[in-house]
């Protein structure tokens, strides 16, 4: 499969060099095309949006405060339907990690239990980078960051997991590596009704402390080593996304290790938290293959 | 048959709660998208609205949203997409949905909140004051009080049309009493579909999401500068400021016009649209005052000129913008103007009074202002507490006494004497 050639998204963001979540957001809309609305709150995506009056993309967006990205989506979808535009248009929220596991899980979680027809996006550069590297629920063990300069304590909320408790028709994870696998996803979700929520790790250079060029090399070691398996969840049944399939197989995952030495937020991690880590992907893929065993009797 | 008798036939008088009275408004206005979050007194609009788009008798889209915060959330996407919209709320849901007032504003989308008034905890309370009407005073929305609820109803109507109005896109706030009106029951005329129909056109709006022909980005961010690029130059921030408050200034024509517009239409009509006057014409003294409050000051007002006593109201109706002139040229020749306020501009004085003593300052001769807080959280309010709140305006004039210690009506502070924490209490005023 090709991606579309036309773009919806002007050349020249004021998105940092080498942003995972550039690329995803470009990637999206190809897949999403022209009859599409987005929403988005407070975040790094907003400044790639750039000023009022030159918007940066070829698709209308309403930018919305940082809790609210949620509600945002239901009120455009309520006025669509109230309009019999609803089938016809897709609404799709854009956030970042903190504007979606935290600030904004409330109003997520309404929309998504309302049955809202529309997209969530969550693109996961697992921190608050807009306003400098701050930690959010989503930042990873161990991970620094500007709140957490000793590290932070814990793993990193599973957002996914929440959102499938709602019951909910599709649940998808994807990684900015895959392009292709994200386009998919995309274009998948846009034909299902109801509420679509895909969670997209988004490698970032100067949050997570690598050169520009290593984004994809960064983001392929993440589900690499299994930390960040890509599946889909349509109707409560699990699939594996190729890239991800065969990690199934311990064997077959690279050492943890090799993923954190990239990157300078985890440069003082003791080996305590390698093994925390080592045990993290062990149960998070026991849990999967136990599913995957389950669905398919 | 004369076209007259034709509309009054079709009108219809129901007996309605203030909350229900907002319900059918908002029904006739032909709400496209409500969003809304119960809370005591404001849940029954919520309720009945409800019914309305349950039963078929509203085609409206009904959010119900987790929280106050998303309702006004939801509110401003779908009037940014298009929709006419609505919700209703009370004290801590307005105080939840304050990050999106200024939003709201700020974007110029006219949504109408139907706030039933109650007052703030802590301390919880359920019961009317104005504190939350007036904690919303600096965020860019036209606010307006009512006194009974054909006055909800029809204030209603007028505010869809000031807000929608390509000269204001601004949203509004209806204040009304909680319990007091909220959960009254009163006549109420109901128009006919069609009057309402052609008083209130179909929504025009500035911004229209759902025309995907055009491109729209709102509102991404501006800089403290004029931004000159080659596609074009964009506002900074602080020119869309400007721009908001010379609409909220010029919409007081607009409000006068759709008022009169309103009259003329259905013969009921609010002073001159921004306030009410009774007996003023001949009067010593002038009672300020909005709400229950100025509800109540109009029996004080019959019971004094009974006995002789030239007293006279000034209702407030339009709160944002402050009418600063026209009361200015109301009241200059008056010499004594007694303010009651159910709210506090904590830290300084009641806010009805302190706004006044600003609208008349530069007056060569000003009147004497003298100012009473009343009826916080649901306290009773009597004529006796307001003619002794005349009294002593006029005994302070006569001593020309000026100050902005607050003086509280209707405290019973000799009840507590038993309390434990009397100490917390006794404070000399
Ligand atoms: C109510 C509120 N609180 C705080 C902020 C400040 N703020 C803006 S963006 C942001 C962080 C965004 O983090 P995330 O959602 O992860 O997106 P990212 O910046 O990482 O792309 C914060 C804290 C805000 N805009 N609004
Ligand atoms: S800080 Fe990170 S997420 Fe934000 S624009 Fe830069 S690279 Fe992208
Ligand atoms: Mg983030």
């Amino acid at each position: 499969m090709d991606l579309k050639e036309e773009e919806f998204i002007y050349p020249g963001t004021r998105a940092c060099a080498g942003c995972g979540m550039a690329l995803i957001y470009r990637i999206a809309l190809k897949a999403l095309g022209p009859k599409t609305i987005l929403t988005v709150p407070a975040s790094c995506l907003t400044v790639l949006h750039g000023m009022q009056g030159f918007c940066s993309t070829k698709l209308s967006v309403l930018h919305t405060p940082f809790a609210t990205t949620g509600a945002s989506a239901s009120g455009i979808v309520a006025s669509l339907d109230d309009k019999g535009l609803s089938d016809e248009i897709c609404v799709v929220a854009f956030a970042g990690d903190g504007g979606t596991t935290d600030i904004g899980i409330q109003s997520l979680s309404g929309a998504a239990e309302r049955g809202t027809n529309f997209i969530y996006a969550c693109y996961d550069n697992e921190a608050y980078m807009n306003t400098g590297v701050q930690r959010s629920g989503s930042t990873p063990l161990g991970a620094f960051s500007t709140t957490t300069p000793m590290g932070k304590d814990g793993h990193k909320k599973n957002m996914p997991k929440i959102l499938e408790a709602h019951g909910i028709p599709y649940v998808a994870t994807a990684c900015a590596s895959y392009p292709l696998d994200l386009y998919e996803k995309f274009q998948k979700a846009r034909e299902i009704k109801g509420p679509k929520y895909i969670h997209i790790l988004a490698p970032c250079p100067p949050g997570w402390g690598y050169e520009p060029k290593d984004t994809i090399k960064i983001g392929r070691l993440a589900v690499e080593t299994g930390f960040w398996p890509l599946y889909e969840i349509e109707n409560g049944r699990m699939t594996l996304s190729r890239p991800s399939k065969k990690y199934s197989d311990e064997q077959k995952r690279k050492p943890i290790k090799e993923y954190l030495e990239t990157q300078k937020r985890f440069k003082s991690l003791d080996n305590n938290t390698v093994q925390n880590y080592e045990q993290y992907i062990n149960d998070l893929w026991s849990e999967v293959n136990q599913r995957l065993e389950r669905e398919q009797e | 048959m004369t076209q007259t008798i034709e509309k009054s036939q079709k009108r219809t008088k129901k007996i309605l709660t203030g909350n229900h009275a907002a319900a059918h408004a908002f029904r006739q206005a032909r709400v496209g998208v409500i969003s809304a979050y119960p809370i005591t007194p404001q849940s029954p609009v919520v309720e009945k609205v409800s019914e309305f788009v349950a039963t078929g008798k509203m085609q409206a889209k009904f959010v119900r949203v987790e929280s106050e915060h998303s309702a006004l959330a939801v509110c401003c996407a779908a009037s940014a997409t298009g929709s006419r919209v609505g919700t209703a709320t009370s004290a801590h849901g307005l105080e939840l949905m304050y990050e999106m007032l200024p939003w709201a504003s700020g974007n110029r989308l006219p949504i109408i909140i139907n706030l039933a008034t109650r007052a703030l905890g802590a301390p919880w309370s359920v019961w009317t004051d104005h504190q939350d009407f007036m904690t919303v005073r600096d965020v860019g929305w036209i606010q307006m009080f009512c006194e009974n609820n054909q006055e909800i109803y029809d204030t209603n109507l007028q505010a869809f049309k000031i807000a929608e109005d390509p000269r204001v896109f601004l949203p509004a706030i209806v204040g009304y009493d909680g319990y007091i009106l909220s959960h009254t029951m009163m006549p109420v005329i109901l128009e006919d579909q069609e009057d309402v129909d052609d008083f209130l056109p179909p929504l025009k709006h500035h911004y229209n999401l759902s025309d995907i022909s055009t491109v729209k980005g709102i509102d991404p961010v501006t800089t403290p500068h004029i931004v000159h690029r080659q596609e074009g130059t964009a506002p900074g921030y602080y020119e869309y400021r400007y721009s908001l408050q010379k609409s909220l200034e010029n919409s007081i024509e607009i409000i006068k016009q759709v008022h009169d517009e309103f009259s003329q239409k259905f013969g009921r009509f609010y002073g001159n649209g921004i306030f009410k006057t009774y007996m003023t014409e001949d009067a010593d003294v002038i009672i300020f005052a909005m709400g229950s409050v100025a509800s109540q000051a109009r029996n004080v007002v019959d019971k004094l000129r009974q006995k002789g006593e030239k007293v006279g109201l000034v209702s407030l109706k339009l709160f944002r913008p402050f009418p600063a002139e026209i009361l200015r040229n109301f009241l200059k020749d008056y010499r004594n103007i007694i303010v009651f306020d159910r709210d506090i501009g904590y830290g300084h004085e009641g806010v009805l009074c302190y706004e006044l003593k600003a609208a008349l300052y530069g007056l060569q001769e000003p009147p004497y202002i003298k100012g009473f807080i009343i009826g916080l959280g649901g306290r009773d309010i009597n004529d006796d507490q307001i003619i002794f709140g005349i009294k002593k305006g006029l005994k302070d004039s006569k001593e020309r006494k000026f100050t902005s210690q607050t003086e509280f009506i209707g405290l019973k502070l000799d009840q507590l004497k038993d309390y434990d924490e009397k100490t917390y209490f006794d404070k000399e005023g």
